[in-house]
């Protein structure tokens, strides 16, 4: 390789990692939290068959799980405005993302809270706990141990998709490199050296999915030897 | 005047009528054994008397105070179940707690106790059944009928008047059944009263004092477990009784080829 394009990796890491500290990372935190949210709402609505909200909420699942996730961005930035919505490229992000992974997280929440065996709801009854205790307490902790895995998948990938916000001028880490590329005629170096960036930070977060499922799995492990809790 | 008294419960699963009118007394100290063929409404009777499940029609009659199963309001389920533990055929424990998370969840949450008090009550029940080594496993780090002692531990805990049990050792492999059985004994002779679902005669004979015969959904015959074991008047009872004793014996034969098998072996 020759020493001009190692310099300019070297000085195009910083330029690219920078927006990515700044606004990839956090644009994947808070929309994965508020996405959450969504997807606990609209699992629980539909497990407790709360009528209208059931209905609305397996509508929005089909909507934004059905079409591309590109496109809902094109839709929410360069649509809404001719509805006289405005929205700059960060909320429109956030907004567009938060409502996708949402639906995805949705539909894994209620699959594990159905996969908790209905018999422990059961005995919660019988000792005088009502619906929402034995949600909280017993239920949704396990929901969440049998989701994690799903989940942690779902955030690598909406990590990875933060990219396609650079198409709606959100100044992230793969329009930075867009914009290096094409002043320095270098887009194949910069291109892999933004997509190592993402590979760098999928590595981190499944490096703590393995961590936090053994971290989470407490009480299914057992010390094989004794038989004691570890 | 019985503690428990219940009157033409009926329940139907879509076109199936599976109890079809039970009338039941429990006395307080009573040990209620109910026996009879699969699908008889054993399980449905004990569940609707929880509200586990909702019956169609019928009353219970709970220390004078009587109840419309089919109407009854959240209020008046909440203090029934107050006065009524269940014991569940495959334990149920809450798998994200451990054994004394599973017998003070109840107390701390349902009947908002401190957690220092509700500790030692749970405690003192898993000692009951013989736990106090065991504290602070989860259920999946327990045998079958270590699961089921914690079952029976956090049902006393709450200080029910009447426990239910549905078929407390049948999910239990043969060597683990006397373990759980020992323990209800216990419970016996302390005077707490029992309803159990159990096809195990042996425990039926030394410990009810009461036995119900059931069958497609209503109560065939009742009366005390020599009556209805050795003197049953009603033909489907015999049959039943037969069948049962006859199963018992090829365990029992089984049981002991193994036994002797080991011994020629060792
Ligand atoms: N939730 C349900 N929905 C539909 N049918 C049910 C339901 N629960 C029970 N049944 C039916 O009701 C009948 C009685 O069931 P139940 O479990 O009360 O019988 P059981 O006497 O306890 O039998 P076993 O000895 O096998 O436990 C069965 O035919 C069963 O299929
Ligand atoms: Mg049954």
């Amino acid at each position: 390789m020759d020493g001009k394009i190692v310099s300019l990796l070297i000085d195009s890491f910083w330029k690219i990692l920078l927006p990515g500290l700044k606004i990839t990372i956090p644009l994947t935190v808070i929309t994965f939290a508020i996405g959450m949210v969504l997807a606990l709402f609209c699992a629980m609505v539909q497990i407790t068959n709360v009528k209208v909200l059931s209905q609305i909420s397996k509508f929005y699942i089909w909507i934004f799980r059905g079409t591309p996730l590109l496109i809902q961005l094109f839709i929410i930035f360069y649509g809404l405005p001719k509805l006289g919505i405005l929205l700059d490229a960060f909320p429109a992000a956030v907004i567009t993302f938060s409502l996708n992974i949402g639906a995805y997280n949705a539909e894994v929440m209620r699959a594990a809270i159905l996969a908790v065996p209905v018999g422990q709801m059961e005995a919660g009854y019988s000792v005088g706990m009502n619906y929402f205790q034995i949600m909280a307490r017993i239920v949704l902790p396990q929901a969440f141990r049998i989701a994690f895995p799903s989940l942690s998948n779902n955030l690598i990938s909406l990590n990875k998709d933060t990219s396609l916000a650079a198409s709606i001028t959100l100044g992230e880490m793969f329009l930075a490199a867009q914009r290096i590329a094409a002043r320095t005629f270098e887009p194949l170096a910069l291109y892999c050296e933004v997509a190592f960036i993402y590979l760098i930070m999928s590595t981190v977060l499944a490096k703590l999915q393995t961590w936090g499922e053994k971290k989470l799995s407490v009480h299914e492990r057992r010390d094989n030897e004794t038989g004691r809790p570890l | 005047m019985s503690m428990i008294e219940l009157i033409n419960i009926c329940k139907t699963f879509g076109d199936g009528e599976v109890l079809r009118g039970v009338d039941l007394q429990v006395n307080k100290g009573d040990i209620v054994v109910i026996l009879g063929p699969s699908g008889s409404g054993k399980t449905t009777l004990l569940r609707c008397m929880d509200f586990l499940e909702r019956a169609d029609q019928g009353v219970m009659i709970f220390d004078e105070e009587r109840t419309e199963l089919a109407t009854a309001s959240k209020h008046t389920i909440a203090a029934l179940r107050k006065k009524i533990g269940f014991v569940f055929q495959n334990y149920n424990l809450f798998a994200n707690k451990t054994a004394l998370g599973n017998v003070m969840e109840g107390l701390t949450v349902a009947r908002r106790m401190h957690k220092k008090e509700a500790e030692q009550i749970a405690k003192a029940a898993l000692d009951r059944v013989g736990l106090s080594d065991r504290y602070d496993y989860y259920p999946s780090q327990l045998s079958g009928g270590q699961q089921q002692r914690v079952g029976i531990a956090r049902a006393i805990a709450m200080n029910p008047e009447v426990i239910l049990f549905d078929e407390p050792t049948s999910a239990l492999d043969p060597e683990l059944v006397s373990e759980v059985l020992d323990v209800m004994k216990k419970l016996a002779q302390d005077g707490v009263t029992m309803v159990v679902v159990t096809h195990e005669m042996g425990f039926a004979r030394q410990v009810a004092n009461k036995a119900i015969f059931m069958d497609q959904g209503v109560v065939v015959e009742q009366g005390t477990p020599a009556q209805l074991f050795d003197a049953p008047r009603e033909e489907r009872t015999r049959q039943f009784i037969r069948k049962i004793l006859k199963e018992e014996a090829e365990d029992n034969k089984a049981i002991d080829t193994a036994a002797e098998d080991r011994t020629t072996e060792g």
